[in-house]
């Protein structure tokens, strides 16, 4: 089963069995946001809203204070600067000011390639500087039902920082880290997979890469993987499909730096705003760049150079 | 004495040409309305009124001798508006802002709790985070605001959407300008949502009045969704008249006319409102022979809420570590 008929096959339990709800902006178009929601109706749980995102934010929030648990749905992350004034003031802050519970789903979809300034790429980073919501970056059907066994389990709202090609995935991403390697690699959401295409590249070059597939990114899960990595390869690279600058991944290398006193690198979208054209796009760290960044960083460690700049 | 004789009079409102059209003490008046409250609700509206008053004076008092140093959001003035919902509108899920204090005591909120909140004590009824502007109190049930001004609107849609209860949702002459306002009542419109929308008028933006800041009617605005929507003075009677009117038809929109009488934030007074709605209230319950009954409501409620207050020195002084001016040392809070 994909990502995609994972996330389906829970909605429609949620919708059915538990009362729940689903909120989102044209949730039933064609495709139902790449077959990630089930073709039920509105009397079923399927809750259109207008294109307001700030209002339907805060409806969606209004829905979880009532106990109902409902999914809100935000076809692209970047829609997130504007619905992030409810879901961040408000569900993520009402248990820890009134202690009345605002479990809300948020499922956060990125995408990216051509589709310019404000859709592209994930915006987790700007979900977790503020309190009281945990974010998690699933790209597999196992990590998301994690996810949701999460939101079950507790009162809270959760943000699932979800990528659409993680949706076709129907197999499960171990870490990689066996054997000596020169650098770790933490990679978060799409990076993942870019990741996985560069440490081939490298490898032809004689450069050998740990892999730790990131999900939980706050709190940030720092496993027994990534530190006893870490401690063999003396070098880290956080790789990520957020911004780079004052986001995860520069948050999530300096938290591994002082965890492990080694130094460790971020990599994320550039600094700039993404256009439409191809040779104007600001994705996911390409293969390729990861493959500089590495490189530049496992050839000034092999000279005893700083690797921080 | 005729029904005509119960009307309210405009000539105890000050000319003001400043502002918006629409602005009077009688605004929206129906001769009918004095029939919308039988003696006995008129005078509990009226217990209520007076003891939120009373509250308010006391915490005005509390913030002028910095027993409170926190921001605090008087509703001196506006006290009846909540009361007579409160008798009107029974049981709403109730989403309010700050200046909600009446509301807080009017649906029957802890006044102990309330009081604790604003002094910053952990038996507030948010624990002191709160503060004045994000009361709240489960049981009532009222929900806690986050300080972003009018979200409680499209929050109380999703709440009464997914519930299908009746809710209450209450925004200023401000706040109704939050450009997601609008959509969320188009929403709440839209999906037939059961709330009842009031705006609490006061013609204020801390100081800036409304004419300046618009040249458009939120009634007229709140019609063009398709909704029920009316603009009143805050007289009960008048209130209560729109309330029994709307029976179970909702969403609608309130939009009433009304007098802060102190500072947007703080216990000062910039000069005398353009009305004074409790002095109107006292006029018509004397002229509906009601005279000897209010003033003995007027002495429980009052000592009622300066009882509460009364206590409040001895907690403050237990619970928290604050700086007093020496001149304040032997000064009494009630």
């Amino acid at each position: 089963m994909t990502l995609a008929e994972t996330i389906q096959q829970v909605t429609r339990d949620h919708l059915a069995r538990d009362n729940g709800l689903l909120f989102g902006q044209c949730v039933t178009a064609i495709g139902w946001i790449g077959g990630t929601v089930p073709e039920m109706t509105e009397e079923e749980g399927i809750v259109e809203l207008s294109m307001a995102d700030m209002a339907g934010a805060g409806v969606a929030v209004g829905a979880a204070l009532t106990g109902r648990r409902p999914i809100y749905v935000i076809r692209y992350q970047g829609f997130m600067w504007y619905n992030a004034a409810p879901i961040l003031n408000y569900a993520a802050k009402s248990k820890d000011m009134w202690n009345v519970p605002c479990p809300l789903f948020v499922r956060s979809i990125a995408m990216e390639g051509h589709i310019g300034p404000v859709a592209s790429a994930s915006h987790h980073g700007m979900v977790m500087r503020m309190p009281g919501i945990p974010v998690m970056a699933p790209m597999t059907p196992a990590e998301w039902l994690e996810g949701w066994r999460w939101f079950q389990e507790h009162d809270d709202p959760i943000y699932m920082s979800e990528h659409r090609r993680g949706f076709p995935i129907d197999y499960e991403m171990e870490d990689e880290i066996s054997g000596p390697a020169d650098i770790t690699l933490i990679a978060i959401s799409a990076a993942r997979l870019n990741a996985l295409e560069a440490i081939e590249q490298l490898s032809q070059e004689g450069i050998r890469c740990h892999l730790v597939h990131a999900v939980w990114l706050k709190p940030f899960l720092l496993k027994d993987s990534i530190r006893e990595s870490l401690n063999q390869t003396g070098l880290g690279l956080v790789i990520d499909s957020d911004f780079e600058v004052a986001a995860a991944g520069r948050s999530i290398a300096y938290e591994l730096m002082h965890e492990t006193g080694h130094p460790v690198h971020a990599l994320g979208l550039e600094d700039r705003s993404a256009g439409f054209a191809t040779r104007h796009d600001n994705g996911t760290p390409t293969a390729e760049q990861i493959v500089r960044c590495v490189r530049n960083a496992v050839v000034k460690q092999k000279k005893n150079e700083p690797t921080l700049n | 004495m005729t029904t005509a004789s119960l009307a309210p009079s405009s000539a105890t409102a000050p000319a003001n040409t400043l502002h918006a059209a629409g602005r009077d003490v009688d605004h929206g008046w129906v001769p009918e309305a004095i029939d919308a409250l039988s003696h006995e609700r008129a005078l509990s509206i009226y217990r209520q009124s007076v003891f939120n008053r009373e509250f308010e004076l006391q915490v005005a008092a509390a913030v002028s001798n910095k027993k409170i140093t926190t921001p605090t959001y008087l509703a001196v003035g506006q006290e009846h508006i909540a009361a007579t919902l409160a008798h009107t509108f029974p049981k709403p899920m109730i989403f309010a802002q700050h200046r909600a204090h009446p509301y807080y005591l009017s649906f029957g909120g802890d006044p102990a709790a309330l009081r604790d909140e604003l002094l910053g004590l952990d038996s507030g009824c948010a624990q002191g985070k709160g503060g004045s502007a994000s009361i709240h109190d489960p049981a009532i049930p009222m929900y806690g605001h986050s300080g972003l001004m009018g979200d409680q609107i499209p929050i109380a849609v999703g709440a009464a959407i997914a519930s299908g209860r009746t809710t209450l949702a209450v925004a200023g002459d401000a706040s109704v300008e939050e450009d997601y306002v609008f959509s969320a009542m188009g929403y709440a419109q839209a999906k037939q949502a059961p709330v009842l929308f009031v705006c609490e008028d006061n013609d204020l933006s801390i100081l800036t009045p409304v004419a300046t800041r618009r040249q458009w009617n939120m009634t007229d605005v709140v019609r063009s969704l398709g909704m029920y929507a009316v603009d009143i003075a805050d007289d009960p009677w008048l209130i209560a008249h729109h309330v029994l009117q709307l029976d179970t038809n909702l969403p609608a929109f309130f939009n009433i006319r009304t007098c802060r009488h102190l500072w947007h934030a703080g216990a000062g007074c910039d000069g005398p409102p353009e009305w004074n709605r409790f002095k109107l209230i006292q006029v018509r319950l004397d002229d509906l022979g009601l005279g000897s009954q209010r003033r003995e409501i007027e002495k429980e409620s009052s000592q009622r809420a300066k009882n509460l207050w009364k206590t409040a020195r001895q907690q403050v002084d237990s619970q928290v570590d604050f700086k007093r001016p020496s001149n304040l040392q032997e000064k009494k809070l009630a």
